[in-house]
């Protein structure tokens, strides 16, 4: 893992460090007459691998949602690459909170990061057309992740791990500069949790793409992350996981007393009102 | 009927001199490529249970128009587009809410129950080339000729349509979610199939009829399904499967004298549960990781 | 289904009555049908709980076949639905072995037996036409003394079974990992369930048909579980509701010329309609009201 993970705040990133990636700025975001996000505001850099933490329902999906151009904004705006957010963005890959396919879908798991591909594409894909250059980003993909033994079986017959990382190869085929992830660690348990956690670390680095990853425990992926925007109470508080994860911070998010804990091996806790970043976490 | 010679080319020659075997073939051929593609996706998007109302709808629509004195492939076309809209419009809540479907599925055909009623009241009907039983379990015989161009066209249509749409339609079937991002317009797939598939199911009623939809549009693709993980093979596989099981049960219902939707639907059942055989006892595509 | 001949009310309630019950086969299709409604109010809370709306649909199909095939044979046809049903029962059961839902191996097995059942009827008679539909639309006017008595001693067993097998049955319908942890035979009672419902699937099918028994499973059930939480409830209101559209399907019908039938469905839909509407309405209005006050 990076021994010293950048931060973009203290040290300019190697690409353009002038220019966010994602910019958001004042966004305020209502969905059926409930305020979600009140008044945030964030920057994304290119290849950061930013953690969106926070307890359910605090709206961490709702950001990413709301990043992607799925949700109307009541106020405030946000720039992904220069242009408004908008939905049908190539350069974004999205892995979406997931249930999982269910054991009769019999289609191989390349057809699935396949359709990430070209799925959106109306026609055919006609047989005498030449595929090589697709077939070569479809495996590279599958190999990034570590899919290989298992992309030709059934995609409803593998594991909760497995098909996570299938969608995370399908997320990526496309070479997005963005990948999105909501929740990918859900359900899956510690050791593939930690697999999964560093295959996108590794991706991030070799292809410089910016990573925002939705978690409710930060643990399994804490030697991975550059900064956190932690979200509570419709509000984020961005910055270095050292930083934001503090009693002081969390307690003025929270606007309650919370105590964070550091174990001896790294393993953050937190108490409190909320359950949040224990190892289990009871989740709805 | 006449008994076959067992000489496949001098007996396939002798059913094909009767107009009406010739046109059955045509009918046949298209109505089974079309529903061998749709079913693929039935199969895919777990809506077996909408496609199966949508045949009891079109038993009551069909009928409905014999006993009003519409035209009943009218009256059959129009009903079962505008319930498959209507399911379409609860969208993504149809999947697992079965109660609303079969709600309505059992007043659908209560209303079949009625019109069936009148219909045999009347006692005629004569000229559609629409009776009860046949459009129970259909009657590809009978089509009358001037249907038959209807019946192409609709077929011809849904293909083209189909084309266009079926690799967006296979991403939004697999994975919603993603392909929303991605700009498939997933609602507007999603209602499009269903007319698609209102349309699929109308024709293949004339072949099969309402009770014997299911064989034909489900059971060839659900079959393919079991063969080949590849979606597109699939889809091609599905079709030919329909296709081979529709012209074998012409076939066979011309030289045993039984039905032909008997044939065609007892081919199908057979040859799905081979598949299913196959796959489990012969290890099939894949040894399967969680059984 | 056909009356011979229909008979006008005289909308003097007790004259009306007296005459409903003056005919021994109309005091018999009552008869037979409170009890189906009984027991179909029952079976369908749990079919719908269940989410097996489809498997019982099946059934259903599978009837046609089990009747048609004892036209042929010559049999009684209530002999063929007993056999048809349970076969069918035991096959739907293995085919959802992986506890899955299996829609297209369930829908096989009916498309098979429903192409079956039309193989024996051409096969039989070719004055089949009758015969097709009595056995899909139902034939009340049919219900002989001894039909009364098959089907008391059908319901009074599916009766006496759900309230022997109701309590550990909900906790298997409802959450059948913890019931199965806790010692219930699930997998026993998904078995048991589908025999019921194919027995009762057999006697229903001479008043309401094979494909109308459905309306009488699924939709007072769903009816009850929109208007309570309470499984108690929920099931008297079910059964309740199945009686009232029987009693009123089969009255109506009995003054009018067209199928009892269509009068239980369209009761029953009417009130299905009827009840999510009036459930919808008062939310919409509620979320109207928000985001006027929003805006």
């Amino acid at each position: 893992m990076a021994t010293s993970p950048f931060s973009p705040d203290a040290t300019p990133a190697p690409e353009d460090a002038t220019a966010p990636i994602i910019s958001v700025r004042n966004l305020s975001v209502r969905l059926s007459g409930r305020d979600i996000l009140e008044d945030v505001s964030l920057q994304v850099w290119p290849g950061e691998f930013l953690a969106i933490l926070g307890p359910n329902g605090a709206g961490k999906s709702t950001l990413l949602k709301a990043i992607l151009g799925l949700l109307p904004l009541a106020s405030g705006e946000i720039t992904v690459m220069g242009q408004p957010a908008r939905r049908g963005n190539g350069s974004i890959g999205y892995v979406p909170q997931r249930r999982h396919f269910e054991a009769d879908v019999h289609v191989r798991g390349r057809d699935i990061v396949r359709l990430g591909l070209d799925g959106n594409r109306w026609g055919l894909p006609v047989p005498w057309g030449s595929h090589r250059h697709d077939d070569e980003a479809v495996q590279r993909a599958i190999t990034l992740v570590g899919a290989s033994a298992y992309a030709d079986r059934p995609i409803g017959r593998l594991s909760g791990g497995e098909q996570q990382r299938l969608l995370i190869a399908q997320a990526l085929v496309t070479q997005p500069r963005i990948l999105a992830l909501d929740e990918p660690l859900d359900s899956l348990d510690l050791k593939n949790q930690q697999g999964v956690a560093r295959v996108i670390r590794q991706i991030s680095q070799e292809n410089g793409a910016s990573v925002l990853l939705v978690a409710h425990d930060v643990n399994p992926i804490l030697p991975a992350i550059d900064r956190v925007a932690y979200v509570a109470r419709g509000h984020v508080a961005v910055g270095k996981p050292d930083e934001v994860i503090t009693s002081e911070t969390l307690s003025r998010l929270y606007a309650t007393p919370i105590e964070v804990l550091r174990a001896s091996d790294g393993q953050v806790v937190v108490v409190g009102q909320t359950d949040e970043g224990v190892s289990y976490h009871a989740h709805g | 009927m006449s008994s076959p010679s067992f000489n496949i080319w001098q007996d396939v020659t002798r059913m094909l001199q009767y107009d009406f075997m010739r046109q059955a073939f045509m009918i046949g051929g298209m109505l089974s490529l079309v529903a061998g593609f749709i079913g693929y996706f039935v199969v895919l998007r777990h809506q077996a249970f909408a496609g199966e109302s949508l045949s009891d709808v079109a038993f009551t629509g069909a009928i409905g128009g014999a006993a009003l004195g519409i035209n009943p492939l009218l009256t059959l076309l129009v009903t079962t587009i505008a319930v498959a809209l209507g399911m379409g419009g609860l969208g993504e809540r149809l999947r697992g809410r079965d109660v609303a479907i079969g709600t309505m599925l059992a007043w659908v055909l209560g209303l079949g129950a009625l019109f069936l009623h009148i219909y045999s009241a009347r006692g005629s009907g004569s000229g559609t080339g629409f009776s009860g039983v046949s459009i129970l379990f259909g009657n590809i015989l009978g089509i009358p000729a001037a249907q038959t161009a209807t019946i192409v066209w609709v077929s011809v249509l849904t293909l083209a349509i189909l084309a266009v749409v079926a690799r967006p339609l296979l991403f939004a079937s697999l994975d919603p979610a993603v392909a929303a991002v991605r700009g498939v317009p997933v609602r507007a797939l999603g209602l499009l199939f269903m007319v698609l598939l209102a349309l699929t199911v109308s024709e293949a009623t004339l072949a099969v009829g309402a009770l014997l939809v299911f064989a034909l549009v489900l059971l060839p693709a659900a079959t393919a399904q079991q063969l080949t993980m590849r979606p597109y093979r699939a889809l091609l596989l599905g079709a030919g499967i329909a296709l081979a099981c529709m012209w074998l049960g012409l076939t066979l219902g011309f030289y045993s004298g039984l039905p032909t939707s008997v044939c065609v639907s007892g081919l199908a059942c057979l040859g799905y549960a081979a598949a299913l055989l196959w796959r489990r006892y012969a290890g099939g595509v894949v040894k399967s990781a969680s059984m | 289904m056909l009356m011979a001949d229909v008979i006008a009310p005289s909308w003097d309630l007790l004259a009306d009555l007296q005459l409903l019950f003056a005919l021994h086969f109309m005091r018999n299709a009552y008869l037979a049908g409170t009890l189906v409604a009984i027991a179909a109010g029952l079976m369908g809370y749990f079919m719908v709980l269940r989410a097996e709306s489809f498997a019982g649909h099946s059934l259903a199909n599978v009837g046609f076949a089990g009747a048609a095939g004892a036209a042929l044979v010559g049999l009684p046809a209530l002999a063929g639905l007993f056999t048809a049903g349970i076969l069918a029962a035991l096959g739907i059961h293995l085919l959802g072995r992986s506890r899955q839902r299996n829609d297209v191996a369930v829908g096989a097995v009916f498309t098979a037996a429903l192409a079956l059942g039309y193989l024996f009827i051409h096969l039989a008679t070719s004055e089949y036409a009758a015969n097709i539909y009595n056995t899909l639309f139902g034939n009340i006017v049919g219900i002989s003394d001894g039909d009364v008595t098959v089907i008391a001693w059908t319901c009074l067993l599916i009766v006496a079974a759900l309230a022997v097998l109701g309590r550990p049955l909900l906790f298997a319908s409802l959450d059948p990992d913890v019931a199965a942890a806790r010692g219930v035979p699930v997998r026993w009672l998904a078995l048991a369930y589908l025999i019921l419902l194919a027995l009762l699937v057999a006697v229903a099918v001479q008043i309401v048909g094979v494909l109308l028994i459905f309306a009488l499973l699924v939709t007072p059930a769903a009816i009850g579980q929109q208007l309570s939480a309470r499984p108690a409830v929920a099931l008297a209101l079910a059964v309740a509701l199945a009686l009232i559209f029987v009693w009123l399907g089969l009255a109506v019908a009995y003054f009018t010329p067209y199928p009892a039938g269509f009068y239980i469905t369209t009761l029953a839909f009417a009130t299905y309609a009827a009840v999510r509407v009036s459930r919808l309405l008062p939310q919409r209005i509620r979320a109207l009201a928000a985001w006027r006050g929003a805006a």
